[in-house]
């Protein structure tokens, strides 16, 4: 193809003389301010890989002249938080509970921690504000299956509920149905006991089969009035709330294969002085003792 | 037309596989923006999960991503770049219809199937290079054969030189079947198991995966559109491309400090220092190669401009260079180690990503298409361009929505994050974080929907196109005898 260099008369640039397909280039000159702008910004990388960490040499790399480290500045940071804290979480950490309670300034601080302690660790099984759901126990209820004091939760945040930890809470409800130790019918007939008599669905059915059979087999733990046993933890039954649910499904479930809720033993992950300061945030929700 | 066309043989062009790669990213599009959709809805209202394992968010949302990425651009970029290069190589496509074809189907196969995989639960975990290694190698196969048919037109070529159009589209296909390959060596645990493990360990494979991710984006998602609109653009506006020198430079540029670019994102992670500053630095360096494609995008309007009010085809275009330089500046920034400190995990790098696929690439589709349809079937003119200013219209406003949303989200969880209280405690957690952005979620999801209601506008035009009556003439013998002789 003949090259066939044209002036274009809108730009008064020169073309290239090439085309395809009826397209055509101007030959216009680099944009000054590009170019500089563009130097600019190499000038500014050279200066990023002078200042900091850059050019990487055999089994090391130049370390920069400012002696930047991300891995040392999130030291210092982290650092600087813990020292901010010292001072409350010490205390906290050392004194009794009744101490920290008459001491307002202190309180606010272990509210303020506990807060947000709860948020980002308790709050995706126990719900916003201890709320609770299925599985897991609500906290502002009052409905404690294994005690509301402050002394109690602390322990129980601290060491778990069957998990790893050797001073965890250990209970195991008996899998009634599973094992056949009860046969499926009296299996129904004690939940027709539990539904009417703690759940509150009387609805004039005679129950009395499950009454006895409750006598025998769930009393002992669940209390003759369903009142439960912390000490055990066995939930009480007479109580608005239910940990895996209000349905009469839901108590068969459970004396047939019941299920055995683990809550994680946090002291491996939180301070005791931050375990005391949730326990002050969990007691406050409403339900403490 | 130039005099020396008629003096030469008329090349019969290969455009049936270009129908075909148009018609299935316009039905691609679709699909990618209705997933994409149904996973904002997904992240703003959880219970449509579903609770089923196929429709949970983590499943659908490399289903949106692929068919955004690969399916609606990629059928664009190959079947553009098969119009561009016959065109501007004046030689019908090599390697005949079959292996034209091949490439056409064997690529929608790896898409079904890619598609399939994720909702069935196979992933290698590799973010946009989802497929396992049995679709990888797929791939590669159909990928080749489409560099073999590239190279080989641009080899067989009529015209004395290549057009920048075919430099970056070339750059575009040799680049990802080397990110492709290196990417995903895995070794199988059986031959007949479809999972496998990175041959690649801890960091480096994080490495690797964003060395390839970050060059996606600069080679699928940049080099191979604006080899689109190095052809459309200068097409539509009827202009000589604005400058020649600027081409070749931000071209070279590009493809050498792009490649660079991948570690900044994995700014704040066990990547060493060293490595994000050089990813940081190349970052910095790469603004500029980019916003001469920008330049040589917008400034070919020059003289042209009037053309806006008039094609709304060309606005597309126009506005998704506009787009394109404004997320080659936004990058740069957020490769920034301090801004990324800001930045980094939340939903700005989303909106980062959208102004880019939405406006950059979506944008230069819908801008090429709408030139190309009429041409490619020979019609008159598109059924509607009033429907075309329509579309315009409301795939602006749903990207502004979603963007400035994202934005919004963004650098409020990257605040609410960072933020202490006074005794040196987290004031927010996470799930605050999550209650503050809801708002903009639903936000983001209207823009999305915006978006959908465009493409199907534009689907609905592109079929009262196609239908319509067409204009094509009697068809002429490949070598008219009469101006051979007239010759």
């Amino acid at each position: 193809m003949p090259t066939k260099i044209e002036k274009d008369a809108i730009s008064g640039q020169d073309t290239t003389g090439h085309e395809w397909d009826g397209l055509k280039e101007l030959n216009t000159p680099l944009p000054k301010w590009w170019v500089y702008v563009f130097f600019a910004c190499i000038a500014w990388a050279a200066g990023l890989c002078v200042l900091y960490p850059s050019i990487p040499y055999g089994r090391g790399y130049f370390h920069g002249l400012l002696g930047y480290s991300s891995r040392r500045n999130v030291d210092a940071d982290v650092a600087k938080l813990v020292d901010q804290r010292k001072d409350s979480m010490d205390k906290i950490a050392a004194m009794p509970f009744d101490a920290i309670k008459a001491d307002p300034a202190l309180m606010e601080v272990a509210l303020t921690s506990g807060r947000i302690t709860f948020a980002d660790n308790c709050q995706p099984c126990h719900g916003a504000g201890g709320g609770g759901n299925p599985g897991y126990p609500a906290l502002a209820a009052g409905a404690w299956i294994w005690g509301g004091t402050l002394t109690d939760i602390q322990q129980t945040v601290t060491h778990g509920i069957r998990s790893a930890d050797p001073d965890a809470r250990n209970s195991a409800m008996p899998r009634f149905g599973a094992d056949g130790t009860l046969k499926p019918a009296e299996i129904e007939a004690v939940a027709d006991y539990v539904w009417a008599t703690f759940y509150g669905h009387a609805e004039g059915k005679d129950v009395s089969a499950g009454a006895k059979i409750f006598a025998e087999n769930c009393a002992a733990c669940h209390g003759d009035q369903g009142q439960g046993n912390r000490d055990m933890g066995a939930p009480k039954l007479a109580s608005k709330v239910h940990l895996y649910g209000d349905s009469r499904e839901a108590i068969v479930h459970q004396v047939n294969l019941p299920r055995q809720g683990v809550m994680p033993n946090w002291g491996t992950r939180l301070s005791p002085g931050t375990i005391k300061a949730v326990s002050l945030y969990v007691h406050s929700l409403g339900g403490g003792e | 037309m130039s005099d020396h066309a008629l003096a030469e043989p008329r090349v019969v062009y290969n455009d049936a596989v270009v129908k075909k790669f148009v018609v299935a990213s316009l039905f691609w599009a679709i699909v990618a923006f209705l997933v994409g959709c149904y996973i904002a809805a997904e992240l703003t209202w959880p219970a449509l999960n579903l609770g089923l394992s196929f429709s949970n968010f983590g499943r659908l949302r490399p289903v949106h991503t692929s068919a955004a990425i690969f399916a609606f651009g990629g059928s664009a970029l190959l079947g553009t770049s098969f119009y561009v290069v016959q065109r501007t190589c004046r030689a019908r496509l090599f390697g005949g219809e079959a292996l034209a074809n091949f490439v056409f189907w064997g690529y929608q196969f790896f898409i079904v199937m890619a598609a399939l995989s994720y909702v069935l639960g196979f992933s290698q975990s590799k973010e946009y290079a989802e497929p396992e290694w049995h679709l990888d190698l797929w791939l590669t196969v159909v990928w080749v054969c489409y560099l073999l048919i590239f190279l080989g037109t641009i080899l067989k070529r009529s015209e004395p030189h290549i057009y920048v159009a075919n430099w970056f589209y070339l750059a575009f296909i040799v680049t990802i079947a080397v990110l492709h390959i290196v990417n995903n060596a895995a070794i199988p645990i059986s031959w007949y198991s479809a999972k496998s493990y990175s041959v690649y360990a801890g960091v480096q494979d994080a490495l690797v995966q964003w060395w390839y991710g970050h060059n996606a984006v600069g080679f699928f998602l940049t080099a191979g559109f604006l080899g689109m609109m190095y052809y459309f653009i200068p097409k539509a506006a009827g202009r000589p491309v604005y400058s020649y020198r600027l081409s070749i430079v931000h071209f070279w540029t590009l493809i050498f400090l792009y490649i660079w670019a991948g570690p900044h994102h994995l700014h704040w992670t066990a990547l060493p220092d060293w490595t994000q500053t050089v990813g940081m630095a190349f970052s910095i360096m790469l603004w500029m190669p980019s916003w001469g494609g920008m330049i040589n995008g917008i400034m070919t309007l020059s003289g042209a401009w009037d053309k806006l009010r008039t094609d709304p085809g060309l606005r597309f275009s126009v506005t998704a260079v506009g787009f394109y330089g404004m997320s080659t500046f936004e990058g740069p920034v957020m490769s920034v180690r301090e801004v990324n400190a800001l930045s980094h995990y939340t939903d700005w790098t989303i909106g980062h990503v959208h102004s880019g696929a939405l406006g950059w690439v979506a944008f230069i589709v819908f801008g090429s298409f709408y030139y190309l349809i009429p041409v490619l079937w020979n019609r008159k003119a598109l059924y509607s361009v009033r429907l075309v200013a329509w579309h315009y219209w409301i795939a602006t406003l749903g990207i502004v929505l979603y963007i400035v949303s994202m934005w919004v989200a963004g650098i409020m969880e990257g605040l609410m994050w960072r933020a202490y209280d006074k005794f040196g405690f987290l004031q927010y957690s996470f799930v605050e974080s999550v209650v503050a952005i809801h708002p903009f979620f639903v936000i983001r999801l209207l823009g999305g929907v915006f978006f959908l209601i465009g493409g199907l506008m534009m689907v609905f035009n592109v079929f009262m196109t196609i239908t319509s009556e067409s204009t094509e003439r009697p068809r002429e013998p490949l070598i008219a005898p009469a101006m051979l002789a007239g010759a």
